[in-house]
Order: C-alpha cells, then sequence, then structure tokens
C-alpha cells in the first residue's frame, strides 16, 4: 500500500528548508530554491554594475546604451501597433489610417515608431562615429567592431522593410526603385529582386516577406548580434580615454554605477523626450494608397537613403555596376575591414590622418550628395511641382475623415443583383420564395442554415438544380425542404446562386 | 599618452579589475542606495507615463462608444397604400467593425393600422432570434424555429417568446418611409435596445 502513496514527509526531508516559514518568500523559496538563484542574479548585477571605466564616466560613452533603448522602445510600439495592423495588400493602407486617424494615442504610437527609426539611424552614427574618433575598435575589439558593422546593415535593413508596411504611394514606390537596384546584380541580380518580392512585380507577396523579415526574422538577429555586441564590449573591458597617462587613469577609473547609468538614463531621457515632442506636434503621415497605375509619382526614399539615391543618378548604364555595386561594396568592405587595416595601437584621431581623412571624406561626401538631391528637387521644374503635388495629396489624405473599408460578403448578394439582370430576376424568387429565413437576407447565412456565399463556386448548375428539387439526406436533416418551382423561376434562382461566388 | 599593444585592451590597465576591488573613487553605500531609489523611482514615473498611451491605444475598443445605426429607407409610402397585411421590406444597414463597414440587408415587417398609419416590426423572433415570416392564409406571423406566433400588429399570440415583435421606430419624409433599425436583447419581457 505505502508504493502507492505519496511519501511527503520525504518530500520535506529532500526539500531544502529555508529560514523564512509561512512567508510569501519562503513558500516561492521552497519550491524554487530563489534565495540562492538571488544570489548569482545579484552578483551578476554587481558585474554589470561595477563594470570599471577607465577614466571616469563620461557623456561620450552613452550612444551605445541609446541605441539599446530605441531598440527596446521600437520593440515595444512595435508590438502595439501590430494589434491593429494587418500586412495585407487590400487592408494594409487602412489599417494604418485606422491607428494614424482613429485609434486612441495611434499616431502618437506610430510616431514614436516612425521617427524611432530615423532616430536609430542618427545615434547609430553617431555611436559609429565616436567608437572611430577614440580608436575603439583597436586591439582585441575587432570581432566587437564586426558584430557592430552586421548591426548597422541590420538597422538599414529594418527601415527599408518597415518603409513598405503603411502600403501607400510613396511607400510602394520608393520599394519598387529599392528592390530594383537589385537587378544591377550581374548573374543573379533577378532572381534575387523575384525571390525579395515573391514574384517579378510589387504585390502582397512582397508586403508578406517585407512584413516577416521586418516583424521576425531581422529582429531575431538583432537580437542575437545585439547580445554577441554588448558581451564582447563586456569581454573586452571599456577603452577609455584616447589619452592619458595610465596611473592617472587608473586613478580616475570608476564603476558604471552610479554615474555611467546616470548620464545613460538621461540620454535616454533626451531621447523620448525628442520623439514625444516630434510625435505630438509633428504628427507622422500617410500618404493616399498605393495606386501602381500612377505614372507620374515620384518616389523618394528615407532621408538616410538620399544619399546614395542621389550616387545612383551619375551612373550611366554601361558604368553601372562599378558606382553601383563595386564601389558601395569596397568601401562597406573598408568599413568593416577597418581594425585590420589600422592595426597601429595609436587611438589619438589626430595622429591617424589618413584613417580619419577617409572617414570624413566619405561622410561629407554623402551629406552633399543628400545636400545636392535636395537642391535638386527644389529647382528641377518637372521635379519641384510635382512632388508639391504630392506633398498637397498627402495633407488633403491626412484631413479627410478615417473612411473604413466594406468588408468582403457585405453586400455580395445585392451588388450581383444590381449587375447581372437575370441575378436580379433570381433575387426576387429567392426573397419571395423565403429562402432568407434560414439562409439569411444577404445570403450570409443564420443559425439554421449555412451561407450561399460563395455556392456558385461549389456546384456548377446541374447539381445546383437536382440539389434544390431534391435535398441530399444531409441538407434534409438541417431542414432544408424541396424547391418547388416553375421551371423558368427555378432557372433564374440558379442563375442567382451562380452569381453569388 | 595611451599606448597599448594588441591583444591588450585600451585603457583597461592590468589592475583595472584589481582597481574594481579597492574601489577608490566608489560613493559609498548609502549614497549609492540612495541614487538607486532615486534612479528606480524616476525610471518608474517616466515608464508609467510611457505606458499611458500604450494602455489608451489597446483600451480603444473598449472605451469607443457604438456607432448609433443611422436611419434608412424602407421604400415609398405610396407602395403601401394597398396594404392590408404586413409586407416585407428589406432596409440596408451599416455597422463597423474596427477598421472595416459591413454592410447588410435586414428584414422589416411594414403594417398599416385602421387609420392608415404605418409602422414596422423587427423580423427578429424576441425569443432566440431566427426570422419571423407572414402567413397570409393563418393572418399571423410564425417563427419557423419554436413556433412563436404574432398578430399582425406584432402582439404575442402564443409560443414560447416572452413579449411581442419589436416595434422600430419610423416616420414620412418626402414621402418615403424611414425607419431606424435597431437590434434588441433576447428572452427579457420588455423591449431592450443593444446595439
Amino acid at each position: 500500500m505505502a508504493d502507492h502513496t505519496y511519501d511527503f514527509e520525504r518530500e520535506r526531508r529532500v526539500t531544502p528548508q529555508p529560514s523564512e516559514h509561512g512567508t510569501l518568500q519562503g513558500w516561492i523559496d521552497r519550491r524554487t530554491s530563489l534565495s540562492d538563484r538571488r544570489k548569482r542574479v545579484d552578483s551578476l548585477l554587481r558585474a554589470v554594475l561595477d563594470e570599471p571605466i577607465p577614466g571616469g564616466a563620461s557623456l561620450a560613452y552613452v550612444f551605445g546604451s541609446g541605441l539599446l533603448f530605441l531598440f527596446l522602445s521600437q520593440v515595444i510600439t512595435g508590438m502595439f501597433l501590430v494589434l491593429y495592423y494587418i500586412p495585407s495588400a487590400d487592408h494594409a493602407h487602412t489599417t494604418v489610417a485606422y491607428i494614424t486617424k482613429e485609434v486612441t494615442s495611434g499616431s502618437f504610437i506610430r510616431g514614436i515608431h516612425a521617427y524611432g527609426s530615423s532616430a536609430i539611424v542618427i545615434v547609430l552614427l553617431l555611436h559609429v562615429t565616436q567608437t572611430f574618433l577614440f580608436g575603439s575598435y583597436k586591439g582585441r575589439r575587432k570581432l566587437l567592431w564586426i558584430a557592430g558593422c552586421v548591426l548597422f546593415a541590420l538597422m538599414l535593413g529594418m527601415s527599408f522593410t518597415g518603409y513598405l508596411l503603411p502600403w501607400d504611394q510613396k511607400a510602394y514606390f520608393a520599394t519598387t526603385v529599392g528592390t530594383n537596384i537589385l537587378t544591377y546584380i550581374p548573374f543573379v541580380g533577378g532572381t534575387l529582386k523575384s525571390l525579395l518580392r515573391g514574384g517579378t512585380e510589387m504585390g502582397q507577396l512582397t508586403l508578406s516577406r517585407f512584413f516577416v523579415l521586418h516583424v521576425l526574422l531581422i529582429p531575431a538577429f538583432i537580437l542575437f548580434f545585439v547580445v554577441a555586441h554588448v558581451f564582447l564590449f563586456r569581454r573586452a573591458g571599456a577603452a577609455g580615454p584616447i589619452q592619458g597617462e595610465p596611473e592617472a587613469l587608473k586613478k580616475s577609473t570608476e564603476p558604471f554605477y552610479p554615474k555611467q547609468v546616470l548620464f545613460d538614463a538621461l540620454f535616454a531621457l533626451l531621447i523620448i523626450a525628442c520623439l514625444g515632442l516630434l510625435a505630438h506636434y509633428a504628427p507622422v503621415e500617410l500618404g493616399p494608397k498605393a495606386n501602381p497605375a500612377d505614372t507620374q509619382y515620384v518616389p523618394r526614399p528615407e532621408w538616410y537613403y538620399i544619399p546614395v539615391f542621389q550616387w545612383l543618378k551619375y551612373w550611366e548604364s554601361g558604368l553601372a555596376v562599378i558606382g553601383i555595386l563595386v564601389i558601395p561594396a569596397f568601401v562597406g568592405l573598408l568599413f568593416v575591414a577597418l581594425p585590420f587595416l589600422d592595426r597601429r595601437p595609436e587611438r589619438r584621431p589626430w595622429k591617424r590622418p589618413v584613417a580619419v581623412s577617409i572617414y570624413a571624406f566619405i561622410f561629407i561626401g554623402l551629406g552633399a550628395l543628400g545636400a545636392i538631391s535636395h537642391r535638386n528637387d527644389l529647382r528641377d521644374l518637372n521635379i519641384a511641382p510635382q512632388l508639391a503635388k504630392q506633398r498637397a495629396a498627402v495633407d488633403v489624405f491626412m484631413k479627410k475623415p478615417f473612411q473604413p473599408e466594406l468588408a468582403g460578403p457585405s453586400l455580395i448578394a445585392a451588388t450581383v443583383a444590381l449587375t447581372n439582370p437575370v441575378a436580379s430576376e433570381g433575387k426576387k424568387v429567392y426573397d419571395r420564395e423565403g429562402c432568407a429565413e434560414c439562409h439569411g437576407n444577404d445570403l450570409a447565412g443564420s443559425l439554421a442554415a449555412p451561407t450561399l456565399i460563395g455556392v456558385g463556386d461549389k456546384y456548377d448548375n446541374v447539381k445546383l438544380e437536382s440539389i434544390l428539387i431534391k435535398p441530399t439526406d444531409a441538407m434534409a436533416d438541417g431542414g432544408m425542404l424541396p424547391v418547388d418551382l416553375k421551371d423558368e423561376e427555378l432557372k433564374l434562382l440558379i442563375a442567382f446562386l451562380e452569381a453569388v461566388k | 599618452m595611451l599606448d597599448f599593444p594588441e591583444g591588450m585592451p585600451a585603457g583597461k590597465t592590468a589592475d583595472a579589475s584589481q582597481a574594481s576591488h579597492d574601489r577608490p573613487n566608489r560613493p559609498s553605500l548609502s549614497r549609492r542606495s540612495l541614487l538607486g531609489l532615486l534612479l528606480g523611482a524616476g525610471g518608474a514615473t517616466i515608464g508609467a507615463l510611457l505606458s499611458v498611451p500604450l494602455f489608451r491605444f489597446v483600451l480603444h475598443p473598449v472605451f469607443k462608444a457604438a456607432l448609433p445605426l443611422s436611419w434608412t429607407e424602407a421604400g415609398d409610402v405610396k407602395d403601401f397604400a394597398s396594404v392590408t397585411s404586413p409586407v416585407k421590406r428589406l432596409v440596408k444597414i451599416e455597422q463597423r467593425d474596427g477598421w472595416r463597414k459591413l454592410v447588410s440587408e435586414k428584414a422589416i415587417y411594414v403594417c398599416k393600422d385602421a387609420t392608415g398609419k404605418l409602422s414596422a416590426f423587427s423580423s427578429i423572433c424576441p425569443h432566440l432570434g431566427c426570422s419571423v415570416s407572414w402567413h397570409d392564409e393563418e393572418n399571423n406571423f410564425v417563427c419557423p424555429c419554436h413556433n412563436g406566433q404574432f398578430t399582425a400588429d406584432g402582439k404575442l399570440m402564443g409560443g414560447p417568446p416572452p413579449r411581442g415583435l419589436d416595434l422600430l421606430e419610423c416616420k414620412v419624409e418626402d414621402g418615403k418611409l424611414i425607419v431606424h433599425y435597431q437590434y434588441f436583447r433576447q428572452l427579457v419581457p420588455n423591449k431592450e435596445v443593444i446595439a
């Protein structure tokens, strides 16, 4: 008998007895030995907070944690947006309009998310520049730098895929151009483009792919690389200032907590305050729904892609592959390989004129390209009026109240009757014969009988005639009565049902 | 000047880890915990503030007032001139479902009393919601589901329904009968609007 009973006494003997009895904490402890774990968490927290920063805390070090904060903000606002968003070419634009114009705080949350993507690019550039100027990619930070480069690319991927999701004019056309760039790649370009678009043209499958990339695939990679980046950073330790006697630096070493934590928190506060003010006072816009038939539309990418966009203009078809692929690939490679090319231990930027000059040249060049593009857009007699027209169209759309979308099955029956005179006669037979009492006036069905929408797809007219005159056993069990009509009326009714697809 | 060889971290001197044990610059424990408290409280306050729009965003459908159903046309008054028994008419009603708009047709019965005044009934049975139909030969409404019966002016004659057919508000404008279609609660003795 004892074999089958649960030995509570034994259980008590085996479980370690925590000191606090009868308290909730004690109860949880007995089941999780949480207090042991807490000690471990405590020591982990201590290890994190006591990370020594040579030379002390500094405002120059806030960008990394600022990026982490922004990423978190994007994840949270993104999760909330999906509450109303639908990645369908039919509904995406309506749902974004619904979020922007109707849902309480919707415009604000979408604003934080949309402006947040720009903020990430800005803080990313500051972070990279600080790392570059401080020479913090040197020594044993090579892998740390490479993980950062991957994160940079992933972030650009996030903003590119997110841009399409509202499915308005600028989203559609900017992505059309953006994906077309892939065709410059020799041999596999066309295939790559089709792979990304889910076909040769932009459409529903493009939106599905971009959505999955934006909310599942790229974020998963970002998470992995953020963990790797932070881990490698802690492994290498903080780089500290670019100059100073080792002895003095050691003296001024401070733990991460509290001063640096305070700086980081203040920077996060500054970021969220800026985003909040922008989202509130300059609400993010949505243009009219994508219209692929529009031949006038002049697409412009998001501001941080404008320099690249301008760059593409300078390359005629013969040399395009050099300008569009070879040079950017070379610059990208140069960037990633920086710690392998610049191996001297020297960190002070004024002693590294070549590296700093190249870096400055690239960024000043990008800035100049952006400025040229902006000036061209203002001066071009064809472009400027069209861009003004597009902005006006956005304003008009934003001022219009939200227009809900007509749901699928609504009035299918009535519409069919309106467009097809024979079906219209058939609808009269349907109404007169009392079919609607069970199948519903709009054919949507009721508790008593199934919907008839789509019945025309399921059965041909011969089959329909036979089951109307003599319902199947299953139909008869459900309460369906045989239809007793004159031949021509039956034909009209069948024509109506056939039309309801 | 800080030079360091390959493999040696910038700034992190060999005894930096030791420095973190000695903590010459580390503030006293009480100052640390007060700061921690302030940081935690500040963070919690700002976090709570930031979550307000998120809550409002989620709760939008809960607090949004349901749109009242609009008045719809049920036909020309002169079409009902020769009416002696209730006639079925379909009215289109518009409902909101989040970002969607549903348009559906609902059946009503239009009746004329002895003085010639028009009235309209919902065809939904107040028992369990089946559609009632008019039977000329028996001169009454019969619900096909549980055999509830109603007179031509909608009064309960027999069967399980708790009340008579639900009268809809209606009026005549420009020679047209306009009806305010509404849904009513089932299984209660008095008419109660639900949407």
